[in-house]
């Protein structure tokens, strides 16, 4: 087990240096020059445009460079926002909360939805559940999620009046940060109704990030389930006498979920993809919604800082997915050599 | 003279063609998926001659006009968009620009996936490495991000955003190609093939390949579909196709100020997408039953 | 009375290409304390008959018996959560790949535990003890630490062992052991087979061994079933069966053992294959690989008939007053 991880580990530093020379070379890639891109003015003057290019350091050797943006980045220094003046790093901090608890909520309805109806259709392999539930989550799989997004503003918010269309919460409540979780903090301001109004900006967001990794989740478990379920310890965990229950919710359900936490670890990435729609969308202040705004407004210190940064979660989240593959594959987890 | 190299060939492909045909058409989900898309190609060629108008006439009169049916003025099915075009029209040969795009991504992908991947699987050693280390950096960023960032440094625009999918895409064909090369590499008829002479080129190109070929076909066809969503949402973030172009992401995003108070200018293309995508996605499930070895006849 | 009592038992597959029908006709009745062995090819309807018994057969198939009754108790009409307190603790069975048939994610402890608690409804530490008193009588070295292993770290033999304490936990009255030793290396195999019938012994439990390997049913069963093609076509005590096969199918399969054959310079065969769903003969399965078939054989299916100690499905059996008729 610790040389599976130390193996997983080691196969990141490749990774993580090709993101780094990516998001390095994405600046210099930048059509026209790049003192001027990057400075965020136009129409300098020569003495303006010298002084800049020492600021950045862009008169040195490119390699130099490059060795400056991994120095500075290993120390938390991802550049400076063009348009703000403010460090990278703080703005996407800031803003990260707010797509966590999205991306978690979104997450979770797609688990406890996706699961449950993938090994129910599996169980129920070829009746009409099955066939309902496949033909929707491919319905689902095949969503255009903005579409989506918009369809349901028209029915919930416009022809319903069910539900707010944007935004994290009312404005008529001003909950203090404190976790930059709103539905935590609302909780901890006390004020009346702040959590329920946040809970209510939730519904549509969640529903239109969750619908793709859903229908994914729900077809893979389902296949995950019929492979274990044709297994000869299936067999003989039903001939000991257990009760469907037993047989299909622990022993074969706990051979598929190796499967399963694999494919929602990869859905960490669908997500944040999502989260870029859907936080346009619906106004919703994360991270998604700060990258589009990056790139229209050439912020590109910002693209670049967001690049690395979003690579290096979704780096940590499949490590932590493969360390829990390790865990509950117990031909990984008891293996010594 | 090639009567006689060729006829057994040929029979073997129909042979082959008609046990893909058996296995595909038991999916009846897979040939409606099929038939449809059938239908989505047809309309994209004769656009000119199905489309009731111009797509890019601008009724002044029929501004923001709802769907209607046999009236005398204004008579437009999907009614017409902020500009008083007609959406039906627009719909229809927004088809051309999606399928094009897909079509492009998954040429693209293939063609370039299938060099990298015999290369990375052919080589091994550092050729591999780098290879499938690149790989696995674009693999890292979310596909749309990635796009994103491709297109802004390319600008804008249908071409570009499809190069820019094609990009975020080709690690899943190398990784095929690569994993599947090595499989087949070390079976018998490629030794077989070695021992009677054959050089690198032809061991790669003509011996192995063509046994690689089932699984590019399914990953081909998924990526068809998700090349279409992603074209579209390029195009609905303002990035991909350009206004007046009538791709059915940027008819969405060049409408959404209307969705509330003519909902029929956001509906209709969004629903052009999904069946069109759900048409794609059906069928490749349906290939994927028919190609995986693994599935069939168990 | 017998343990287990079953008459004219069928199973049918709903296929795409129609019904197909995988066991036709068996009859089987099994004593307290007895050895039965079922014989027969590949394909034979010899698992799936014992695994309709156990209510282990996938819902697409169709399980139909005038009688199939277990101490009296008719199986077919239990509800499945009766069902379920006699599978595993009165009948429990044993399956041809030991080493898949134990779920890789549990250890070998929770594994037997589990049929403790769900039968016995023993506490942990009474589990823990009958688990390792189980290991022990199954012959497995050090148990008390084999209950930490999990399968992947069992060889063959050891996981079958395994498959063996788990299904005498609570002493069943009946084991149905599936090819237990075809997936084994030959050397395990005796050492599985002599385990097994010492503990049908010592326990007073009866046994149905299901094999196609003659050398083992001669080793071991009091009575033996032969079946072909999912029909019963011959059932006799071992001695006599082996001394005097009536059916020309069991005549035809001792023949072609090497025992049998000294002197022969080539071991006979039976010509032909089992017959498929779909080339099913009209008359007797057997007729068109048969020495001794005649038209009758051709036109219609021989019944099961009782003749004298043997249970038979053929019109013109061998040896029975001398010759073939």
């Amino acid at each position: 087990m610790f040389y599976f991880v130390l193996k997983r580990i080691a196969l990141l530093v490749p990774i993580f240096f090709g993101v780094t020379i990516m998001a390095f070379g994405f600046i210099r890639m930048l059509p026209g020059d790049p003192v001027a891109a990057l400075a965020g003015e136009r129409d300098m003057t020569p003495e303006r445009h010298a002084e800049i290019m020492l600021k950045l350091g862009l008169d040195k050797p490119v390699w130099q460079q490059y060795l400056d943006y991994i120095w500075n980045l290993l120390h938390g220094d991802f550049g400076t926002s063009v348009l703000t003046n403010r460090p990278i790093l703080d703005e996407f901090l800031e803003l990260f909360p707010a797509t966590i608890e999205l991306g978690l909520t979104a997450m979770i309805l797609a688990v406890v939805i996706g699961v449950p109806i993938g090994i129910f259709a599996a169980v129920k392999r070829g009746t009409l559940y099955d066939q309902g539930i496949m033909g929707i989550s491919l319905v689902g799989y095949s969503m255009p999620i903005f579409w989506w997004g918009l369809l349901l503003i028209i029915l919930f918010g416009g022809v319903w009046g069910l539900t707010p269309i944007s935004g994290r919460i009312s404005f008529l409540f001003d909950v203090e940060t404190v976790t930059g979780f709103l539905l935590i903090d609302a909780l901890l301001s006390g004020e009346e109704g702040a959590f329920a109004s946040a809970m209510h900006h939730m519904i549509l967001p969640t529903i239109v990030l969750g619908t793709i990794p859903l229908a994914i989740i729900a077809r893979q478990t389902r296949s995950a389930m019929l492979e274990v379920l044709s297994e000869d310890y299936v067999r003989t965990a039903r001939a000991k006498g257990l009760s469907p229950l037993r047989v299909y919710g622990l022993h074969a359900l706990r051979n598929a979920m190796i499967t399963v936490i694999t494919v929602i670890g990869l859905q960490v990435g669908t997500l944040m993809a999502g989260a870029i729609l859907t936080e346009t969308i619906f106004s919703w202040p994360g991270i998604g919604k700060w990258i589009i705004f990056s790139v229209f407004s050439r912020d590109y210190y910002a693209v670049q800082g967001g690049l690395v940064l979003i690579a290096m979660i979704i780096m940590s989240v499949n490590l932590v997915v493969d360390l829990l593959y390790g865990m509950i594959n117990p031909r990984i987890l008891h293996t010594s050599s | 003279m090639d009567s006689v190299a060729d006829t057994p060939r040929k029979s073997m492909l129909r042979q082959n063609l008609a046990e893909f045909w058996y296995y595909f058409s038991e999916s009846k989900s897979a040939v409606v998926g099929l038939a449809f898309l059938a239908g989505i190609i047809l309309m994209a060629i004769f656009a000119d001659f199905i489309a009731p108008h111009d797509p890019t006439i601008q009724y002044r009169e029929c501004l923001e006009h709802a769907p209607a049916w046999g009236e005398e003025k204004c008579n437009f099915i999907f009614g017409t968009d902020y500009a008083g075009r007609d959406m039906l029209s627009r719909i229809i040969y927004g088809t051309r620009l999606s399928l094009v795009a897909g079509g492009i991504v998954v040429l693209l992908c293939l063609s370039v996936g299938i060099v990298f991947g015999l290369l990375a699987g052919f080589f091994r050693g550092w050729v591999d490495t780098t290879i499938m280390r690149i790989m696995d950096t674009i693999m890292s960023v979310p596909g749309l991000l990635m796009a994103l960032v491709l297109v802004a440094i390319l600008g804008p625009g249908l071409l570009n955003a499809m190069i820019a999918i094609s990009i975020t895409y080709l690690p899943h064909f190398v990784r095929l190609t690569r994993s599947s090369y090595i499989t087949e590499s070390s079976k018998e008829y490629v030794i077989a093939s070695k021992v009677a002479g054959a050089g690198r080129f032809r061991i790669m190109f003509i011996t192995i390949l063509p046994n690689c070929m089932a699984p590019l076909i399914v990953q081909g066809t998924l990526s068809f579909s998700t090349a279409i969503l992603d074209t579209a949402a390029l195009g609905f973030l303002g990035m991909g196709a350009q206004p007046p172009a009538p791709e059915w992401g940027t008819l969405i995003a060049e409408n959404r100020d209307l969705m509330l108070s003519a909902p029929w200018t956001v509906t209709f293309p969004g629903l052009a997408i999904l069946l069109a995508v759900l048409a794609i996605n059906l069928m490749g499930d349906g290939l994927r039953d028919a190609l995986d070895p693994k599935m069939k006849r168990s | 009375m017998s343990l287990l009592e079953i008459r004219n038992l069928s199973v049918e597959f709903e296929t795409v290409k129609g019904t197909f029908r995988a066991v036709d006709g068996v009859d089987l009745s099994i004593g307290e304390n007895d050895i039965l062995s079922i014989v027969g090819e590949s394909g034979s309807g010899k698992s799936v008959s014992m695994l309709a018994v156990m209510g282990l057969l996938p819902w697409t198939a169709n399980v139909t018996a005038d009688k199939m009754e277990f101490e009296g108790r008719n199986l077919l009409t239990l509800s499945s959560k009766e069902r379920r307190k006699i599978i595993g603790q009165d009948i429990s069975m044993i399956f041809q790949e030991p080493m898949s048939s134990l779920n890789p994610c549990f250890t070998v402890g929770f594994q037997i535990g589990e049929t403790l608690k769900e039968h016995l409804g023993l506490d942990r530490n009474a589990r823990k003890k009958r688990a390792i008193e189980l290991l022990d009588l199954v012959g497995i070295p050090a148990p008390e630490e084999r209950l930490k292993a999990f399968p992947h770290q069992l060889s063959g033999g050891m996981s079958q062992r395994v498959m063996i304490a788990m299904a005498i936990a609570c002493n069943p009255k009946l084991l149905v052991a599936d090819e237990p030793t075809t997936a084994l290396d030959v050397t395990i195999q005796a050492q599985i087979i002599d385990l097994l019938v010492n503990l049908q012994n010592e326990k007073g439990m009866a046994l149905v061994l299901i094999t196609h390997d003659m050398g083992v049913v001669a080793e071991t069963a009091k009575r033996v079933v032969v079946m072909y093609a999912g029909q019963q076509v011959e059932q006799q005590e071992a001695n006599g069966l082996f001394a005097t096969p009536h059916h020309p199918y069991t005549h035809a399969l001792l023949d072609a053992l090497p025992e049998r054959s000294l002197g022969l310079d080539r071991l006979p065969t039976i010509e032909g294959i089992v017959p498929g769903a779909g080339d099913r003969p009209d008359g007797c399965l057997f007729s068109p690989r048969c020495k001794y078939v005649q038209d009758d054989c051709r036109a219609s299916v021989p019944p099961l008939e009782n003749i004298s100690d043997t249970t038979l499905r053929c019109f013109h059996p061998v040896d029975l007053e001398g010759q073939a008729t």
